[in-house]
Parts: C-alpha cells; structure tokens; sequence
C-alpha cells in the first residue's frame, strides 16, 4: 500500500533534558520525527528510552528543551500555555494507560465533555457506536469493565475529529483479549476516519498493526521500519 | 518504628497547609478555653483573697436614720460577728479642669479609721487623721481617671453644704470593685467618684449625729445570714429600715458574678464549635491521607505491621496536629488572658489581680482537644487500617456516582459536563457537604454574635438616652420639696425646659413575691423623660394605677389588670394596693412609674418634688453648674451628655478588642474548613482534571469545576449561618436577662453583612489557594500514576 507523504508533524533535533537539581536526565537526544497525515504509527522501544516523552511533546503536553516541533503551521517549540490549551482543544486526541474516565460522568457524558467545547464534533453516540459501546451509553465507569472504559477513552479521544490520535500504552493494562478489542477500536478510528495515529507500547506484535514502525532507544530513534503489509489486530497474538 | 515514624514526619510537611489551618482551629477552641479559665481562675481567685483579705461584709442594710445605740442590740444577734455601721450622703464635686458636676457617694470612716468590714485598701496617700475634718480618701477609679494625687484640694457640695476638701489617700475597697453610679450599667470614672471622711463632719453635715443610715455586717461560720436579716430587719425597722440583703444583692458583688457566669459560658460555648469543627477536620483530612495511602498501608501489613500499630501511626498524625494546635492555643490564650486581666483592671477595681493559669486548665485543653481529635481520627484510621491487605492492593475501583435527584426528575438536561460532575460529587456525600457547610456556617455565626454585642449596645444607648431619657442635666434634692422649687430652676440661664419627678422608694409585693425599687412620678406629656413600650412607641401614664418595667412584672407574675401591694420605705409609711395598668419597655434597672399627681394622692404629700429632668445649653453647661452647685437644696447633679460618652468610651475599647479578637477566631474556622475542603477536592480529583485539561479545558474551565463547588457551599452556608448567628445571639442575650439590665437581642444588616464579608474573603483566598495548584499541576505526573 502507499503511504501518503503529508507530514503533519515535523520534529528536528528535539531534546528533552530533565533538571532535577543535581543529576539531568537525558530523555530525548535529538530526536528527527514525522508523523504523515492518515497513517498508523507504532512507537516501540525499551523503558525509559523517551517514548512517552516525544508523545508528550507532540500532544503539547510538554516543552522540549531544544529542537524544533511543529504541527502542520503551529510551532509547538514557541507555543505559549493558553495556545498550547487551544491546540489540544481543537486536534489532538490522548489515550493513555490509565482510562481516565471521570467517575461521576456516564459514558456518553464523558464523551460529551469534549463534545461540548469542541467544533463541529460527533455526537456521543456516532463516537461510542465506533468503539462499539453504543449499548452502554448511560454506564457510569465503575459499571464498566477495564477494556470497556478505555473504548469509552478511545470514543472521548477521537469524539471532537482531530487530526491525530496519541495513544501511550493503550493496552498496558489489559489481558490480550480485551487489548485486541481496544485496539480494534483503534484500527477502526485510523481506517475509517484517517486519523493520523500514534500508539507507545512495548509490545512487538502490536507493531504488525502498523503502517510504521519507529523504535527508539536512548533517547534516539534507533530505526523506522515500514511494514510491507498492515495486519487487522484480530490476526495479531501476544 | 524509626522508619514509620520518619514516614509520618514527611507526611505532615507534605500538608503542612492543611495541617496548619487544622491546628490554627484546635488553637483557636483552646484559646478561647485558656483564656476564660484563666481569666475566670484569675477573677474568682483574686476576689476570694480579696474578700477575705478587706473583710468584705456578708450582710447589708439600709436605714433612714438609726441611732448608733442600736449598734449593740445588733451586734448580739446570733451568729454576727462583726458590725459596721457608718453614714451615706450623695454629694457632688467639682473639678476645676472638668465642666461636669461628678456624682459622689460620701461615706463616713469610724474614729478608728480604718473600717472593720468593707476595709480599704489604700494604694496612695493615708487615711483622715482624726479630727481633720477637710480629708478625705478618694476611690482610685475616679483618681486615676483624672490624675487626682494626694494633696490635691477641690470643692464639694455634701447634702447641698459647700466644702473644701483635701485628698489624702486613694483607695480601693471589696463593696466597690465594680463602681457603678446609680442607675448606670458600666462604671463612669470620670463623672462618679466615691469619698471617704471622717465620721464627724460627716454626722454634722447630715444631721445624723450619732447615727447611721448604713451597716454592714459579718456572719460567722456557723450563723445563718437569713436568720440574721430577719432579726436585723426586725430591729431596723422603727428607723426607716429598708430590708437587709446577702452579698448576692450587693451591687458590685452581683456585677461579678454575672461576669463569672459569663465566662464560664464562654470556656463552653466557644471551645465547643472550636473542636466540633476541627474533629470533623481531622476526619476528612484522616481519611483522604489513608485512601491515598490504601496500598502503602496494604504493603506495611504484607510486611507484618499489625493492624493496632497502623491504627497508632495515623493517630499519631492526628495527634501531633493537635498538639500542635494545643500548643498554639494555650500560648495565644494566655497571652490574651494577660491582655484580658488587664482590661478587667480598668473596669473592675480589684486592689490587685494575679494572673493565675492553673495546670489542670492546661491539661484540661489537651486532653479535651485529642479526645475531640480521637472523635474525629479513629473512625477513618480503623476503617482503612483494618482492610485485608489483598483487597486494599487493588487498585481503587472508579467511585460509585449515579445521576442527581435534580436529573432522575429530568431537569438535568441543559446541564454541562462540569456542572453535573459538580453536583454529583456533592450528592455522592451528602454527610460531607452538610458538615463543611456547618463548619462554614458556625463560623459566620461566631461573627455575627461578634456584631451583635456592638448592635445591642448601640440599640440599648438608642433606646434608652435618645429616646427615654432625653434630659441633659438631672438634680435631685435633698429631700422632697415643693413643687415651686421649679421656678428658681426654670429661671436658671441656659435652662430650656425642666420636668419634674417625685422617687420614692417601695417595695412591690404580689403573694410572696417582693422586688424593692424606686416608684416614680412622672407628668404625662413630658419629653425629657418618657416610657417607651415594646414597640419603642411613647406610653401615657393612667390617672390611677402602675406602670412597670415589663422584666419587673415576669419577676412579680403581675400582668396589667392584676394587683400589686405597695409599701413606701420613706416618709409616711403606706401600704396600699394599687392596679398594674400597663408595661413599659426598660433595658437598664426595673422601675415603676405612676402619675406624679396620683403618686403624691398616695403619699399624701401635697405637691412635692424629689428632683428634676433638665433640658439646658449645651455651651451654658459651665454656668449652669456653677449656679446649681451654690444652691443649697441640691443633693446631687447628674449630666446625661456625660454619662453617654463616658459609656461609649468604655463600651467602644472592649468591644474593638473583642470583634477583633471574635474575627480572627471566626475567619480561622472559615478557612480552615474551606480550604481543607478545597484541597481535599484537589487531591481527590486532580486526576480528573488533568485529563479535562488534555482534553482541550482551560485552567479556568477546570477551576470551575472545582471552586464551583466550593461556591455551592459556601453560598449554602452564609444564610444557614447568618440565622444561627441570629439564634446565638438571642441565646446569649437571653441568657443575660437580669433585673440589672436586659441585652436586647437586635441584630442590624451591617452586622450580617460583615459576616457575609468576612466568610467571602476566606472563601476567596482559600479558592485562589487552590487555583494556584490547579495552575501549576503536572498533567503528566498526575496522568501517569495509577490512582
Ligand atoms: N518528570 C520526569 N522527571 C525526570 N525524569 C523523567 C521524567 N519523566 C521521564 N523521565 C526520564 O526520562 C527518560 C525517558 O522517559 P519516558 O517516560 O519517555 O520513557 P518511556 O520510553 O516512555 O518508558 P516506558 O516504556 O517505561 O514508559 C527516563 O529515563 C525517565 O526516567
Ligand atoms: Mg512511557
């Protein structure tokens, strides 16, 4: 398949140093990144080799130290706090780990806590349909099983169309089967509305998923793999 | 339990916010405990010494005129172990810096000098020599107000006899450690000054050689003071006897006890809410400490903690927050204890006071603080401390939420996100809200009561000089004389007005009930002096019958209509009965009026006058003075304008002390609950509002959420605590109802306001507190950890 060339993210040399008094913590060391308009990229790497810190950096969540990163015309690198805020309001989409559902919001109220301050979002219920929740709209998350509050993370996330999708481990606290049921709804999101994605994990089989494949270790991207062949994650084991 | 013990150490400087406003609110309950004990130790230990030290009298009497013969047959009635008789005259003084006449009380001193009973504690000076019959020793109150030392020399009017006298002592006595000028309710240093002199000249000036019109006696251990008085009245009775009393009915003597039970109601009232707020404190900051701590706690067990040493390390968090706040609060306490004992000293003469501040007050406060801490603790550290360790490394399941009772009945829909995430939290815990919106209110309740005492003072002095008595000047005369007396008054310069009244003593009586008081006469129409009813509407006096002060007739159980019997204790002596016709309204004493002329039918005096109201020119005061001292039938002169200020002066210091003292307590309660609630709300959903916040929210959206609920109940709190402010001060003004004086229990919205003001501005800074958190939260740290 053809991998369409847009860059939508354009990081150069980007390093990350952690200050913590007396030791400083390398965490990126001039990182070169680009994420292209559409297409799944699996981020693989040890731990502590800076992965959750490039995301971070790309979802405007964190400022690199040097380097430059750009969204499309947006420089991230010189973006102040409150357009930092604006910038995640209208394009980014997060997953992470830990569901982070807000407890006393239903389902559909939690997707509808972007959908309220987002333009031109879908509803609640188009979003929650995709990950196949459709059914359990009107759940509060402590009547949701694990894999079923992070579709409802996958639905907030993509609930508002951004342009890209940052997922950091979405499947690290889950078994293999419900993983899958995640991913999917990830795959889902990537295929049918061309939303640049972007998953962490630690996990190789995951990366057969993928358009891309990035594998970073010490802080560098050590090498960029493209898959011949992107598999459904039904087919994927681990 | 090194390590633990370090734990603990970290933890309270993690919170040491939270902690601090904790402890600021136990510091301000054993305050206010420290510093009404103490002060209460201090008073009640002083005057006892005092008491015992001036041999202060336990029975007092008051006669017309006595022959000192009499003397013996009294001092033979059983149980009586010391008597001293002496003379009482009214008098003025006249100051040559101070334009106002000074109200006097003379007293004759006996040959010996120093008084058995009643003895004067001399600070300065000494007493009369015998024979010196121009010294005299004078009350330290009145000295010290007006800088008067031994040797000085003023004039003086004595039973309307004009003298020269000569300072030369300045004393305090036990009869006059509160020294009250008739008919006042607070001490008038500058216009009220008692004199003490040589019996002699004193007995000549008053026409009562060898006689005595007061006495005072000593009941012995075993006697009884009720047998005593009944035989003393018995043989008083021929000389115009007035009936004898205890102490309880001394003047100065109830003054202080009045101010010891008021005391004692503050070392219980105020502690009270102090640590009912910090208990439920403790308990919201226990618990949230531990459910952070769910897995921690898990491990230690896994390690082999028992459950009893994890339930002593949180309570010893719990403790060492209240100790702390103990400390805090008996150093404040005793600070103000001393600033308090001070300000007693100006307004109670007590020859001494030892500030005294009793271990056991001290231990008292502690222990009642940690037992209060305990209440608080021990429920949330058992709870947590005894989960089995398998189940508490689980990671917390997402809380139990279900939609508001506001949207099961379909009114939710317009709602927003973060207004229904506010509103769920609150109706998730019920308990919680309603007890920080009681923290919240009882603090606004302590500082309305702060402004009531203000208020009621204000009302009081409203009521009862701008509206009752009006007069600038009032004179009484030596004895009743008639009413053409008026013109030599009338015709004074500066003299705009002039009413005329007729006092005389008796005793009311209705079945057993008896209440001794001045029965007034009063012409109707008057301005200067009026009677005011309930409504603060101006009441008439009836051709016949009573009108009475509405406390005197509850004390009396007479209702308009009913009987009184009316016994005068002057003059022709006359027991009549007489109908109670209606019911004035009076904060200060309990008097009853009649119509003048139908008072002197019942005296059968013709028409005489015991004194006069005056309305007068201000600017003309001097002479005016001036020629009222130089009229020999004045007994005594009084200035209204004077005795105004001089209330507003003593009144306006304590009160300045006390509301702000009263603020900073109240304020602390309203921070330490809002901002510990405030905080709690942080910690608990930070992580919330971190993923609001990577979900596009701005840091003013997401403040919303959480100082919104704050506002919730601290707009929910201000009205609850503005109407038990209402009902605290109603409580306390009631509870100071006495025939002395009434509080009226009036509460103005400026008071109300100030409290609504006053729990704003804790409210805000406690929010911006918060905000600054918010502001400054790491989404990524607070995002990566598992709850
Ligand atoms: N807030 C921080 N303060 C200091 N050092 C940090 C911080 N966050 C990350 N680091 C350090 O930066 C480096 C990269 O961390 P990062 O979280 O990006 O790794 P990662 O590849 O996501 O690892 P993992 O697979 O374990 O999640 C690590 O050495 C880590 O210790
Ligand atoms: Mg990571």
């Amino acid at each position: 398949m053809t991998i369409p060339q847009e860059s939508i993210f354009k990081a150069r040399s980007l390093t990350k140093v952690y200050d913590m008094g007396e030791v400083q913590v390398q965490a990126l060391r001039g990182v070169d990144f680009d994420l292209y308009a559409g297409e799944m990229l699996v981020l693989l790497g040890p731990s502590g080799s800076g992965k959750s810190t490039l995301l971070n950096i790309l979802g405007g969540l964190d400022r690199a130290t040097a380097g430059t990163v750009a969204y499309r015309d947006l420089d991230l690198s010189h973006a102040n706090e409150k357009q930092l805020t604006q910038y995640r309001r209208r394009h980014v989409g997060f997953v992470f780990q830990f569901y982070n559902l807000i407890p006393s919001l239903t389902a559909k109220e939690n997707v509808a806590a972007v959908t309220e301050i987002a333009e031109n979002p879908y509803s609640p219920e188009e979003a929650l349909k995709l990950v196949g929740l459709e059914d359990r709209m009107n759940h509060f998350p402590s009547q949701l099983s694990g894999g079923q509050q992070q579709r409802v993370a996958i639905a907030r996330a993509i609930a508002k169309r951004p342009a890209v999708l940052l997922c950091d481990e979405p499947t690290g606290a889950l078994d293999s089967e419900t993983g899958v049921l995640v991913l999917e709804a990830i795959d889902t999101v990537n295929r049918t509305l061309g939303t640049a994605t972007a998953v962490i994990t630690h996990n190789a089989d995951i990366s057969r998923m993928a358009d891309r494949v990035v594998h970073m270790s010490n802080g560098h991207v050590q090498s960029v793999d493209v898959n011949a062949e992107r598999r459904s994650p039904r087919e994927l084991h681990w | 339990m090194r390590a633990l013990d370090r734990k603990l150490f970290r933890e309270l400087l993690g919170m040491k916010g939270q902690a601090l406003a904790i402890a600021a609110v136990v510091a301000g309950g054993t305050a206010t405990y420290v510093l009404s004990s103490s002060t209460l130790d201090t008073l009640q230990g002083s005057q006892a010494r005092i008491y015992r030290e001036f041999r202060f009298a336990s029975v007092f009497a008051n006669c017309k005129r006595a022959p000192r013969q009499l003397l013996e047959r009294i001092a033979g009635i059983d149980g009586v172990q010391a008597v001293e008789a002496r003379v009482a005259v009214p008098g003025n003084l006249y100051l040559p810096e101070f334009p106002d006449p000074v109200t006097a009380q003379v007293l004759s001193l006996p040959d010996s000098g120093q008084p058995l009973l009643n003895r004067l504690h001399l600070r300065s000076g000494r007493l009369p020599e015998y024979g010196r019959d121009q010294e005299v020793v004078l009350s330290d109150g009145f000295a010290s107000a007006h800088k008067v030392q031994p040797g000085v020399s003023f004039t003086a009017t004595v039973y309307g006899r004009r003298r020269k006298l000569t300072v030369v002592g300045i004393a305090s006595s036990p009869e006059f450690i509160y020294q009250l000028q008739p008919g006042s309710i607070i001490p008038d240093f500058k216009s009220y000054a008692i004199l003490w002199m040589n019996r002699e000249p004193l007995e000549a000036a008053f026409n009562m050689k060898e006689a005595f019109n007061q006495i005072s006696l000593e009941v012995g251990r075993g006697g009884s003071p009720e047998d005593v008085i009944l035989r003393l009245d018995r043989l008083l009775a021929p000389y115009g006897g007035q009936g004898a009393h205890t102490r309880r009915d001394q003047i100065s003597h109830r003054y202080l006890s009045e101010e010891f039970r008021q005391l004692k109601q503050m070392a219980t009232v105020f502690p009270v809410i102090f640590l009912a707020v910090a208990a439920f404190l403790l308990n919201v900051v226990i618990t949230r400490l531990m459910a952070t701590q769910r897995s921690q706690i898990a491990i230690l067990k896994a390690f082999g903690y028992t459950t009893p040493a994890i339930v002593i390390h949180f309570l010893k968090l719990a403790a060492v927050i209240v100790l702390i706040g103990v400390g805090m609060g008996i150093a404040a306490g005793t600070w103000m204890g001393r600033g308090m004992v001070t300000l007693y000293m100006e307004v109670y003469r007590f020859p001494y006071l030892d500030f005294v501040l009793r271990p056991g007050v001290v231990a008292g406060a502690a222990v009642i603080a940690l037992a209060a801490a305990a209440l608080g603790a021990v429920q949330a550290v058992i709870q947590y401390a005894s989960e089995a360790p398998a189940q508490a490394m689980q990671p917390a399941s997402p809380g139990l939420y279900k939609p508001t009772l506001l949207e099961r009945l379909g009114l939710g829909r317009g709602l927003t996100q973060p207004t229904r995430m506010i509103w769920r939290n609150l109706e998730r815990r019920p308990w919680k809200a309603l007890l920080s919106i009681a923290g919240v209110a009882a603090s606004a309740s302590i500082l309305v009561m702060g402004g009531f005492w203000g208020d009621a003072v204000d009302f009081m002095v409203l009521f009862q000089f701008q509206r009752a008595q009006r007069d600038d000047l009032t004179v009484t005369f030596i004895e009743p004389i008639s009413e053409k007396a008026l013109y030599s008054l009338v015709s004074l310069p500066g003299v705009t007005y002039i009413e005329p009244m007729r006092t005389v003593p008796v005793q009311l009586r209705n079945a057993h009930r008896t209440y001794r008081t001045t029965l007034q006469g009063l012409d109707n129409g008057g301005d200067l002096r009026r009677l005011l009813n309930t409504q603060m509407a101006v009441t008439e006096l009836p051709p016949e019958g009573l009108v009475i002060t509405d406390y005197l007739a509850g004390m009396l159980a007479v209702k308009p209509g009913d009987r009184l019997t009316v016994e005068t204790l002057e003059g022709r002596k006359a027991v009549v009965e007489v109908p109670v016709a209606s019911l004035v309204k009076e904060f200060v004493g309990v008097s009853a009026y009649m119509e003048r002329g139908a008072l002197n039918r019942l005296l059968r005096e013709g028409n005489s006058i015991s004194g006069a109201y005056m309305a007068a020119e201000r600017e003309r005061s001097a002479e005016i003075h001036k020629r009222l001292r130089d009229m020999p039938v004045i007994a005594a002169t009084s200035a209204r304008a004077r005795i105004l200020q001089s209330f507003y002066e003593t009144m306006a210091r304590q009160m300045l002390i006390f509301a702000f003292f009263n603020t900073i307590l109240a304020a602390t309660i309203a921070i330490g609950v809002i901002y510990n609630t405030a905080r709690i709300a942080f910690s608990e959903r930070s992580r919330e509002l971190a993923s609001l916040r990577v979900l596009g929210y701005t840091r003013g959206e997401i403040s919303y959420i959480l100082l919104g609920e704050l506002a919730i109940l601290v707009l929910a709190a201000i009205p609850l605590g503005l109407w038990m402010g209402n009902r605290l001060a109603t409580f306390m003004a009631n509870s100071m109802q006495s025939d002395l004086f009434r509080v009226p229990s009036v509460v103005t919205p400026w008071s109300y306001s100030f409290a609504t003001l006053i729990i704003l501005i804790a409210a805000v800074l406690s929010g911006a507190s918060v905000r600054r958190k918010l502001d400054r939260m790491d989404l990524v740290e607070v995002l990566k950890t598992r709850e």
